[in-house]
């Protein structure tokens, strides 16, 4: 592979989305050699898919609103193994991030004052969960996702960003000394595969939601910078802690906002009842994600479920008028028609908890630094590697995300880490170049494919994992089942292994695109069937029959999924914010 | 910004508006003539010829032959432009255009006042 | 029911000296899935097939493509509104270079966009907290800001089709407008005096392709009389 082109940056960003993207921005204005790689042309990415805001204390619906009450928000929904630092700084740095994409142009709705319109979304308090009902979540209609990515490629283009669009990143190159120096891309249209160098990698890959069988997902999100990661040996974090939406429309998958919720919108079962006033009386339809999936799912399990087969439950949003729905729900009103044949204004929507985001992923400091544990469990950094947005895990979701604070992860935490690896390239970064064998090592995977005669093909196999670990590894879990899902799951990756990449060809082969993402999906489903494994207690998003409770004892924990072992390991949840006084574990109701 | 210097005023919002104008007198003219010929139904060369001496007929004439050049050539340079891709003869058929609506022109000033 | 006749555009560059049509036969079970899952279907039948998707909903804008003469997005666009005498014709977007199979090279069509300069401009320092805007400014933006680039306006103007690389085309104009509209943007001069030439906005001659098209609803031609609007105003 002597010949193979090397193309060396600064720093480059793999993934065009918008933690990717807010930290090419940084990079771009402080003038270092900087690149988005991307699978998909930058605004194609799953953040144009958000839809009902960014979640953050600019004080605008509420004069008096405070980041250290959203803070206590984003701890309580995460059932306390968020790490608060990161928390604290999330919601603290918040407003600045929110206001910049504001002048960068981002047409937030206005309240008649003329400033960002901002919607109650779920878990949202005032006063630490004295006051009653927030309204935190800034919006532009219910497309925020949209004009946020927008914003930020437009931004990244008045600024000169280089982009290197539908590049696909197959794997990590690490030197002699375990930093990562780069890695091994292949542009799709022309089939090249370069070695790209850079001092500073950044994984902003997003989620991987299709390991799933049903989800909220684009068919883009399968984990690719998991799965280099897992490759390269970087142990992940919280990789059980998988979200699910209580509403994705029925049989589709697509994602219907809470912002729906938000505005007034509550869920029925088929007798017609406002069900979540028995699980959450309250907080009712905007209790944390977590809980509001797992009503949803009792309600079906107890035969109060609608439709000819009783599994699914109806969003009622017709109460809310026409005039509501097309302001401030346009969006919705579409996708129902085209996805469930419902006009909302009329009808309710027919919604089913789906998977939706993943809570796990690289742990990283509030810079964005890639972490890994050594064999006595101490920290330390991951020399040259950086993640940022939902690949990461700062961790401020920590078991279960509130809704419109993935936004805001993305631009704080990818802000964040553009500002740091500026510092640190100022500072002066020398790695050692990586050899012809680390080369060689990297490029293993992509040859295997390339090689591969004769065994089963992609699309089969990908299905089978998703049906494992939609069976296995849904809203409930309980050990036989996940046991048995493991087994599965080993006895698949087997088989992927083994599997056949029939078209060889080079320009724009999107089975061998499909293959690799195959061998990312095989990743992430296992570290995330091992880690809920371990996890015997239920704790925001991970909820166990046989453990039924939290446990503080033993579990107020992160855990670390070490690939090479396939071993799970805990890690300490971060309790010294900084100028706050810590949020102590309390019984989370809503 | 696209530049062209084959366009008529280099402008595409004085182009436009030039056509649209045009467009308008030709109209009109149109419309005085079709009323002026349903007014005469028995009309002989004396008359229509009587009609061309006066002044105020020729300038109103001319204004519509200098709009219907103007808006010719817009048109036909907008014409030759989308669907004539190789430069030469994109450019000689520019010229002949260009060429004709001036031999046009001059003729049809000569009509209405020539001998 | 019988199967769904199904006509392929296909090419690949290294194999193929020419584009052709391939016949595919896909049993859909009669059910009216979106023209991306018959896709998938196909693929599963032939992996070389090759297309851009990624969000499946209709809001990335990835899967624009020709379907039985008509451009709109794949994945929104279920069989009954296509299909006729139980057959659909699939071809990429047109007037682009094609790569391979539906895949077109969207270059010239990103360039244009870029041209407009499609991002805020604002010369005065700006505040602590956000500008404010009152909602009726922000309602001016309505039908300008949800454009996802799918390029399915543009590739199906005939105006683009013989000047892409003069004529801004619908999309790039939709979202210059986007900018001119914005109470925020203090760069109106500048962008109406890029604008004034003869090929970047009067191109449009009035065709409304686009706002047939737009999977979004947006109507770009109604945006292109603004602008021209707004160059009439400031130039005369």
């Amino acid at each position: 592979m002597s010949n193979m082109r090397t193309l060396t940056f600064d720093a480059i960003i793999i993934g065009g989305g918008g933690a990717g993207m807010r930290a090419a921005l940084e990079l771009a204005k402080s003038g270092k050699k900087t690149a988005v790689l991307s699978k998909v042309f930058p605004t194609r990415s799953h953040t144009v898919s958000a839809q009902g805001g960014i979640t953050c204390a600019i004080a605008s619906a509420d004069p008096n609103d405070d980041w250290r009450w959203h803070m206590y928000d984003t701890v309580k929904g995460g059932d306390y193994i968020a790490d608060q630092d990161a928390a604290e700084y999330m919601c603290s740095e918040g407003p600045k991030a929110v206001f910049e994409l504001e002048h960068m142009g981002l047409p937030f709705s206005r309240f008649d004052n003329g400033r960002i319109y901002q919607r109650p979304f779920g878990g949202q308090s005032k006063n630490f969960g004295e006051g009653g009902q927030a309204a935190r979540t800034c919006a532009a209609a219910d497309r925020t996702g949209h004009a946020l990515l927008h914003t930020l490629y437009q931004n990244n283009l008045k600024n000169n960003t280089t982009f290197l669009n539908e590049w696909y990143a197959v794997d990590l190159v690490k030197n002699a000394n375990g930093d990562v120096v780069g890695c091994i891309a292949m542009d799709i249209e022309t089939g090249e595969v370069v070695h790209v160098k850079s001092k500073a990698t950044v994984l902003a890959t997003g989620g991987s939601g299709r390991i799933y069988a049903s989800t909220t997902n684009a068919l883009i999100n399968t984990g690719d910078g998991i799965g280099m990661g897992l490759r390269a040996g970087v142990p992940m974090q919280d990789m059980e802690m998988w979200q699910f939406h209580p509403t994705g429309i029925y049989g589709a998958g697509v994602l219907v906002t809470e912002g729906c919720r938000g505005e007034g919108g509550y869920l029925i079962n088929k007798d017609g009842e406002r069900f979540m006033e028995r699980y959450a009386p309250n907080a009712k339809d905007l209790a944390g994600r977590d809980v509001v999936a797992r009503s949803m799912v009792m309600e079906i399990l107890e035969g109060r479920g609608c439709g000819e087969n009783g599994d699914h439950v109806l969003l009622k949003l017709d109460h809310l008028g026409e005039e509501v729905l097309g302001k401030r729900l346009p969006g919705i009103v579409e996708l129902s028609k085209t996805f469930a044949h419902v006009d909302p204004a009329r009808e309710p929507i027919p919604v089913v908890p789906t998977c939706h985001y993943m809570m796990g992923g690289i742990a990283t400091n509030i810079h964005g630094q890639a972490i890994a544990q050594d064999a006595e469990g101490k920290d330390h950094i991951v020399n040259g590697l950086y993640a940022c947005g939902e690949a990461a895990c700062v961790s401020v979701h920590g078991a279960n995300r509130l809704g419109g604070n993935s936004l805001l992860d993305l631009v704080v935490f990818g802000r964040a880490a553009g500002m740091f690896i500026e510092s640190a390239l100022n500072e002066g970064v020398d790695y050692l170049d990586a050899s012809e064998s680390d080369i060689e090592s990297a490029m293993k995977r992509i040859n295997r494919w390339n090689e591969s005669e004769g065994g089963e093909s992609v699309p089969e196999l990908k299905r089978e994992l998703q049906n494992i670990m939609q069976t296995a590894f849904g809203v409930f879990r309980e050990e036989k089942n996940m046991v048995e899902g493991v087994q599965k799951l080993a006895e698949l990756r087997e088989r992927v292994a083994n599997a056949h990449l029939e078209d060889k060809s080079a320009a724009f082969n999107t089975a061998r695109i499909e293959a690799l993402e195959l061998d990312n999906l095989m990743e992430v489903a296992e570290a995330t069937a091992i880690a809920a494994l371990e996890r015997k207690e239920s704790r925001g998003a991970h909820s166990r029959y046989d453990y039924p409770d939290r446990d503080d004892v033993n579990w107020l924990k992160h855990s670390m999924y070490f690939p090479s072992e396939k071993r799970v390991g805990q890690r300490d949840v971060n309790f010294a914010p900084k100028t706050v006084d810590k949020f102590e574990p309390k019984v989370r109701t809503y | 910004m696209v530049t062209n210097i084959t366009s008529f005023s280099r402008s595409g919002l004085s182009d436009w508006i030039i056509q649209r104008a045009s467009a308008l007198v030709m109209a009109v003219y149109t419309v005085f003539l079709v009323v002026y010929l349903l007014l005469h139904p028995q009309l002989d060369y004396a008359t229509w010829s009587g009609l061309f001496q006066q002044t105020w007929m020729r300038i109103f004439s001319l204004l519509a032959f200098v709009s219907l050049a103007a808006h010719a050539w817009i048109g036909l340079w907008t014409v030759t432009t989308d669907y004539i891709k190789p430069t030469a003869i994109r450019v000689s058929a520019q010229f002949a255009i260009i060429f004709a609506i001036f031999v046009f022109l001059v003729w049809g000033i000569q009509v209405l006042w020539g001998a | 029911m019988s199967k769904l006749q199904v006509s392929l555009y296909r090419y690949n560059p290294e194999t193929d000296s020419a584009p052709y049509m391939q016949e595919f036969e896909v049993d859909t079970q009669g059910r009216d899935i979106m023209v991306l899952n018959l896709l998938e279907m196909l693929k599963e039948q032939d992996a070389t097939v090759a297309y851009r998707r990624s969000c499946r909903e209709g809001v990335c804008g990835s899967d624009g493509m020709n379907m039985n003469g008509r451009n709109g997005l794949a994945c929104i666009t279920p069989l009954s509104h296509v299909v006729k005498n139980n057959k659909v014709v699939l071809r990429p977007l047109p007037g682009l270079p094609v790569i391979r199979d539906l895949v077109v090279d969207m270059a010239l069509f990103y360039k244009q966009y870029e041209r407009i300069q499609p991002y805020l401009q604002n010369d005065t320092p700006a505040p602590a907290i956000e500008r404010l805007q009152s909602p009726e400014e922000r309602d001016k933006l309505d039908g300008l800001y949800e454009c996802i680039l799918c390029a399915c306006c543009s590739t199906s103007c005939p105006s683009f089709w013989w000047n892409p690389d003069k004529f801004v085309g619908p999309a790039g104009l939709l979202q210059s407008y986007r900018f001119l509209a914005d109470s925020r943007d203090t760069a109106t001069r500048e962008r109406l005096s890029d604008l004034e030439d003869p090929f970047s906005v009067f191109r449009c001659r009035g065709i409304m392709n686009c706002v047939a098209v737009c999977p979004k609803g947006l109507n770009p031609t109604r945006a292109i009389g603004k602008i021209r609007e707004m160059l009439l105003a400031n130039a005369t």
